[in-house]
Parts: C-alpha cells; sequence; structure tokens
C-alpha cells in the first residue's frame, strides 16, 4: 500500500503545459480505465482543474508507481517526458498525505483559502467511484482530506474574507443589507471590474437591475445582459431615491454626485440606507457623502485596503492550519501503520489454530473413553495455551512504534508465516496468495 | 430550608449567567461558531435554577415575588431572557448573547448584594390585582428597551466597522446593519406600548390605592421621561426617518433611563414606589 502522487500546479507549470495535460470529461473516464488496468496502480482518482492536475494512486511501489504514472501522463496527452519532467513533482509516503490535506483545504490554492477546490476534489473523488477506479485506501484517503478541509474551515478563519475586490463588495453589501434579493442594484457606466462586481451582486441574490450608460445603447446592451432595466443617463439621479446599491464606474472627469445632491436625496429616502462604491479613477462621487448616515462609499482603495487587510487574516490562519495539517497526517499514519500488522495478526492466529486443532485431533484418537467433560477440559486447556501463547506477539503487533516494521518482519519470520505487508513488490504478493490457498 | 432552597437557586443561576458572560466575552475576542449554541445552553440552565428560584419565592411568600428591589431586579433579569430565548429562536442573531449576557449578570449582581429576606408582611398597597398587572407589564416593556439597547449596542460597532472601511474582526460575525436596526425597531415597537400600559394602569391603581392619579412621585416623573424618550424615538422614525446610528444611540440612552428609573429613583430618590 503506497500512496503516490504525481501532478502539476499553476506554481510550477505554465498555462500552455497544463493545458496539454489536463484531463477533459471525456477523457477521464478512459484514463482512470487505463490505470486501473495498469499493473503497477490499484487505485487512482485523477484531478484536473484550471490550475492543477494531479493523480493520487495507490501503487504497488513508490518508484516504479510514480514512473508509470509519468510515462501514462506523457503517453496519454501525448507529450514529451522532458517537457514534462519540469512541471511534475512526485509526492509519496507522509509527504502524499501532507499534500493532499494541503490541496483539499486549500492550502496549495493560488488563492489561499478559495473553496471551489474541495468541491472540485469531491467531484473527482466521485467519479472515480462511479468509475470504480477506488478501493479501500484512496476511499478512506479522500474521506480523511476532505474532513481535514471541513475541519480546517471551522477551526481557523481561512476562508472567511473576502480576497478580491469584487467580493469584497458583496461581502460588504450583505453586511448592511439582510437580504440582497429585495434590494435594488444601479449599475452606472461600464468597465470589466464594475461588470464582475455587478454580476458577483447578481449571482447573491440581487434581483432589480438598473444600468445606465452615456451611450444608452450600452445601457440597454448590458441590462438585457444582466436581465435588467436601462436608464437614460440624465435619470439616474431620480432612480438613486429608490436604489440601495450603486456602483459606479464612468470614464468623467469630476464629481457626478456630490454631497448637496445626496443629503436631499436621503431626505427623499427617508434615511433608508444606500451603499455605494465608486471604482471609477478619477473618482466620480464626492468623497464626503460618506459623512452622511446611512451613507456607504467606498473607492476602490478602499476595497483594496478591505482586500489586503483580509489576505494577510488569511495567511496568519493559514499558519493554524498548517498545523492542523501535521495533526492530521501523524492521526493516518499511524492508522495505515495498524493496518499493516492486520494481515499478520490474522497468519498467526490462523497457523496457531491450525496447529492447535491438529494436535488436539491427535491426542483425542490416542486417548479413548474420554467423557464429554474431560474432551472439554482438554479443548479448554489447548486454547487457553495458544492465547496466552500469541498474546504477547499480538500486543507487540498493535502497539505502535517506529520498530514497527522490524516487527512485523520478525514475527513473520519466527513463526514461518506466508504473508507480507503488501508494502513490498509483487514477488512477495504471489506469496501471499500462495499462502491464502494453502490454508483453504 | 426553603430560604436556603430558593438562596441556592439563585446562586447557582448567578454562576451560570456568569459562565455564560464570560464564554460570551472570550467568544467576542476569539469566536468559533460552536460557541452560539454553548451560551444559549449555559444561560438556560441558569434560567431554569432562576426560574425554581422564582417559584419558591412565590410559593414562600404567597404572592409574585418582586417586592423588593433583590427580587424585582432578580425578575427583571428573568424577563430580559424570556424575550432573549424568543428573539435566538426567531432570529438566530451570531453574538447577540455575549451582548445580552451582560446586562443580565449586571442585573443579577445587583440583586445578589441587596437584602434577600422574603417580605413577611406585605404593603396592603400590594395587596391588588393591579399590582401583578403593573408590574408585569412594566418588567416586559424594561426587559425589551434593555434587548433593544443590546442591539443597539452591536449596531453602533458594526456602522463603525462598515463606515471606518477598516472592518475590525468582529465584522465578520455580527449580523447586517438593516437586521440589527429592523430588530431595534421592533423591540421598541413591542416595549413602548407595554410601558404606555403600566403608566395607565399604574394611575388607575393609583386612584384606588391613594385616591390621586398622578402625584409626580420620582418614579413616575422618571417614568414619563423614559416614555417620552421612547415616544420621541418611534415618532421620529416612522416620521423622519431617524432609523440606524441614531435609533440605535437612542435606544441605548433609553435603557440607561431606565435603569436609572429603576435602581437609582429607589435608592437615591424617595417616594411611593420605595417599596419596589
Amino acid at each position: 500500500m503506497n500512496i503516490v502522487i504525481v501532478g502539476l500546479n499553476h506554481d510550477t507549470a505554465t498555462i500552455d503545459i497544463r493545458e496539454k495535460i489536463a484531463f477533459d470529461e471525456k477523457k477521464l473516464g478512459e484514463a482512470l480505465e487505463i490505470l486501473k488496468n495498469s499493473p503497477e496502480v490499484k487505485e487512482n482518482i485523477i484531478l484536473s482543474t484550471c490550475n492543477r492536475v494531479e493523480i493520487y494512486a495507490n501503487a504497488g511501489a513508490r518508484e516504479s508507481g510514480a514512473e508509470h504514472i509519468k510515462q501514462f501522463i506523457a503517453d496519454f496527452h501525448n507529450v514529451p517526458r522532458d517537457i514534462l519532467e519540469k512541471s511534475l513533482y512526485v509526492y509519496t509516503g507522509s509527504k502524499a498525505l501532507r499534500h493532499i490535506f494541503r490541496v483539499a483545504s486549500s492550502l496549495d490554492s493560488m488563492v489561499l483559502g478559495e473553496p471551489q477546490i474541495l468541491g472540485q476534489l469531491k467531484d473527482a473523488f466521485d467519479f472515480a467511484l462511479k468509475k470504480k477506479s477506488t478501493s479501500v485506501l484512496l476511499n478512506k484517503l479522500m474521506k480523511k482530506s476532505i474532513s481535514v478541509a471541513k475541519r480546517i474551515r471551522t477551526e481557523t478563519k481561512i476562508g472567511e474574507s473576502a480576497v478580491s475586490i469584487s467580493f469584497a463588495a458583496v461581502e460588504l453589501a450583505k453586511k448592511i443589507f439582510e437580504d440582497l434579493s429585495t434590494e435594488t442594484f444601479m449599475l452606472i457606466g461600464a468597465g470589466e471590474m464594475a461588470e464582475l462586481a455587478a454580476r458577483h451582486l447578481i449571482n447573491n441574490g440581487v434581483k432589480d437591475v438598473l444600468v445606465t450608460n452615456r451611450t444608452f445603447e450600452r445601457a440597454e446592451e448590458l441590462a438585457r445582459e444582466f436581465n435588467g432595466r436601462a436608464v437614460e443617463f440624465d435619470a439616474w439621479l431620480q432612480e438613486l431615491v429608490h436604489t440601495d446599491i450603486v456602483i459606479c464606474s464612468t470614464g468623467a472627469p469630476n464629481y457626478i454626485l456630490v454631497k448637496e445632491q445626496m443629503h436631499k436625496i436621503m431626505k427623499q429616502r427617508k434615511n433608508r440606507p444606500v451603499f455605494i462604491i465608486d471604482i471609477s479613477v478619477p473618482r466620480n462621487i464626492d468623497p464626503s457623502i460618506n459623512e452622511i448616515d446611512n451613507v456607504y462609499l467606498y473607492d476602490i482603495d478602499d476595497l483594496q485596503g478591505v482586500v489586503s487587510t483580509n489576505i494577510q487574516e488569511r495567511n496568519k490562519e493559514a499558519e493554524k492550519a498548517e498545523r492542523i495539517v501535521d495533526e492530521e497526517v501523524e492521526a493516518f499514519l499511524k492508522w495505515q501503520a495498524s493496518l499493516a500488522a492486520v494481515p499478520t495478526i490474522i497468519a498467526l492466529r490462523d497457523k496457531a489454530d491450525a496447529i492447535k486443532n491438529e494436535e488436539l485431533q491427535k491426542t483425542l484418537k490416542k486417548l479413548d473413553n474420554l467423557g464429554e467433560n474431560e474432551i472439554k477440559s482438554i479443548e479448554a486447556l489447548t486454547n487457553s495455551l495458544v492465547n496466552k501463547l500469541i498474546h504477547f506477539p499480538t500486543a507487540a503487533l498493535k502497539s505502535e512504534g517506529e520498530d514497527k516494521e522490524i516487527i512485523i518482519d520478525i514475527v513473520n519470520r519466527i513463526f514461518d508465516l506466508n504473508t507480507s505487508s503488501s508494502d513490498k513488490t509483487g514477488s512477495a504478493e504471489k506469496n501471499g496468495e500462495k499462502g491464502n490457498d494453502k490454508r483453504k | 430550608m426553603s430560604i436556603n432552597t430558593n438562596v441556592l437557586f439563585f446562586e447557582l443561576a448567578l454562576s451560570f449567567y456568569f459562565i455564560a458572560t464570560v464564554v460570551g466575552i472570550i467568544w467576542l475576542f476569539r469566536g468559533k461558531k460552536a460557541t452560539s449554541k454553548l451560551i444559549f445552553v449555559i444561560a438556560a440552565i441558569g434560567f431554569i435554577f432562576h426560574t425554581l428560584n422564582i417559584i419558591v419565592r412565590y410559593i414562600e411568600g404567597g404572592h409574585i415575588p418582586i417586592t423588593s428591589l433583590h427580587e424585582a431586579s432578580s425578575f427583571f433579569s428573568w424577563c430580559i431572557l424570556v424575550l432573549f430565548f424568543i428573539l435566538e429562536a426567531r432570529y438566530r442573531i451570531d453574538l447577540l448573547g455575549a451582548f445580552i449576557m451582560p446586562i443580565v449578570l449586571i442585573l443579577m449582581l445587583s440583586s445578589s448584594v441587596l437584602p434577600r429576606e422574603i417580605n413577611p408582611s406585605l404593603n396592603p398597597v400590594l395587596k391588588s390585582y393591579w399590582f401583578g398587572i403593573h408590574t408585569t407589564l412594566a418588567f416586559i416593556g424594561d426587559a425589551a428597551f434593555a434587548l433593544a439597547a443590546g442591539v443597539g449596542v452591536m449596531y453602533l460597532i458594526q456602522e463603525r466597522n462598515v463606515k471606518s472601511k477598516h472592518p475590525s474582526a468582529l465584522f465578520q460575525r455580527l449580523p447586517s446593519l438593516q437586521i440589527l436596526d429592523e430588530i431595534n425597531y421592533r423591540l421598541i415597537s413591542l416595549g413602548f406600548p407595554l410601558l404606555t400600559l403600566a403608566i395607565i394602569t399604574g394611575v388607575i391603581w393609583a386612584n384606588t390605592a391613594w385616591g390621586t392619579y398622578w402625584r409626580w412621585d420620582p418614579k413616575e416623573v422618571w417614568s414619563l421621561i423614559t416614555w417620552i424618550i421612547y415616544a420621541l424615538v418611534l415618532h421620529l422614525r416612522l416620521s423622519i426617518g431617524w432609523r440606524g446610528k441614531k435609533a440605535a444611540g437612542l435606544s441605548i440612552l433609553g435603557f440607561i433611563l431606565v435603569i436609572f428609573t429603576f435602581f437609582g429613583v429607589t435608592l437615591f430618590l424617595k417616594g411611593l414606589h420605595t417599596f419596589v
């Protein structure tokens, strides 16, 4: 049982390599199938997103498993190995565990703490389950990764605050208004960032959308796109009376809204709160209107300030998250180690029982005229002898310690058990199979 | 024996409220989501003991246990908790407990240092069904004002967060300004008619007990001032839209008046209401 991860991400590979290596939905099933049928790989899951491609495998051996997967990637996508070699990373053992936990918890993401990766990982896992390319080890690993990610979400604030300007705007809107779907939103002007922020607001529930622009056609065009209503540019000020969220991004060289006007509007609004985001440079809205009660004005620098505070916050939280990852890696290694001893424990038990039964039969044949009670006593005696004798090696096998693998090996040799912890290569496994046959 | 029992219940309630307050304050500074339920549970356990304390005193004294400042103060915090639980069930506001439990604790601590004897002989004036109606209305109304003030403080903190453009750590966990403002308004809309009715029943009762409706007793005067403040809060909101920061500020001022009327008048300005 060896966890092997081969992959590349935004740090190690440029976009053109990531594009070439990506597994699209149609090819994903085929890829899982090919890997599943190769002798080197017992289980596999493929995660393919725009920022990373990773193959999680349970391989017979670390080196040859990783090598095989690399070759598979090269063959499957028809990319020369030497190009791949620079971008690919390989993780095995505890490093592999750490890596997958970090990926799932978004500690390895381009935007620290972004939530999508966990969903993508779950999808990759579900798909692999459907294709039956996973089994005990990877299933356990995936479930653990998901639960580690959830633990980090609840115990740290890594995903809590917005780290992009448009998300920061949505987050602020949600702290001013309880339910965005009941608020009216107006976009004044256009521009990439303004439209992105508008889209985020709409995704977060805003339904009533107004769009205005100096060129009315442009306003109509955007209104269609946002499922809203276009407003003539000289009418937007009147609309402000019943608009709650405003994004302003025009090329105007001066203020299009000053304090006097806003005072009047607030009176008409009966002081209902209004959130104005001015992302135009130079600014289009007089900054002093933020002084009016129930008016919240943010310009691009204000939003940038919020974002950088949040990024610092996330970096701090990431340190806590790394500690949780350390803990979980250790716990998983313990679980794995305890698993490694299981075949030996079973084999030891079986062997002892076999010897006991054989000797018992011999003895009982020799002794005639035994009553029920005597037979039972002899059986009880042998049972308790066997149990007491194998108790010590069993306890040693179950104990946690660094010399665990040595103990497993010694017990196997002393008792001449035909088992092997599957950490060894294929030949040892064949022995194991023979052992099974013998017992049958 | 039963005096000991009610003292025991009181101390237990006080202890749980103390723990809930401490947990709440820790929660403010380094919160995790799960604590929200924890504070609720601790307060609820305290509340059960508190209720038992009130029942034992009722049985012992044979009348509603609000005839001394110790009892009144304890009953006041009991009413605040009832409304707090209702509010939690209805709105599930994160952090509300952290702002309400300190008020409850202060009232209970004040109560604990005041003489605890159960009044053996009730002032004949209090032996009237008006007594129960008048006081219950006043207490529930005051409890609503206490919660409105707590929510008002939350509003002011959150307003600062948004307005200053440098949100503090509490920004994420405090609810939206809109919902805080709405709850503040609803609580005052609940408290105000109750206070009004309490004053009206008080006036009627005064007439049956003393033969005069209004005697400019300090408690009457201060209640009237409180009533005017809350009338103003509601009037200004509905007429010219005094909402948000101003409403929150006024609701905190109103509650300071409530507390003064409650303790200050009784302790420092003698009058007809001094038996409470």
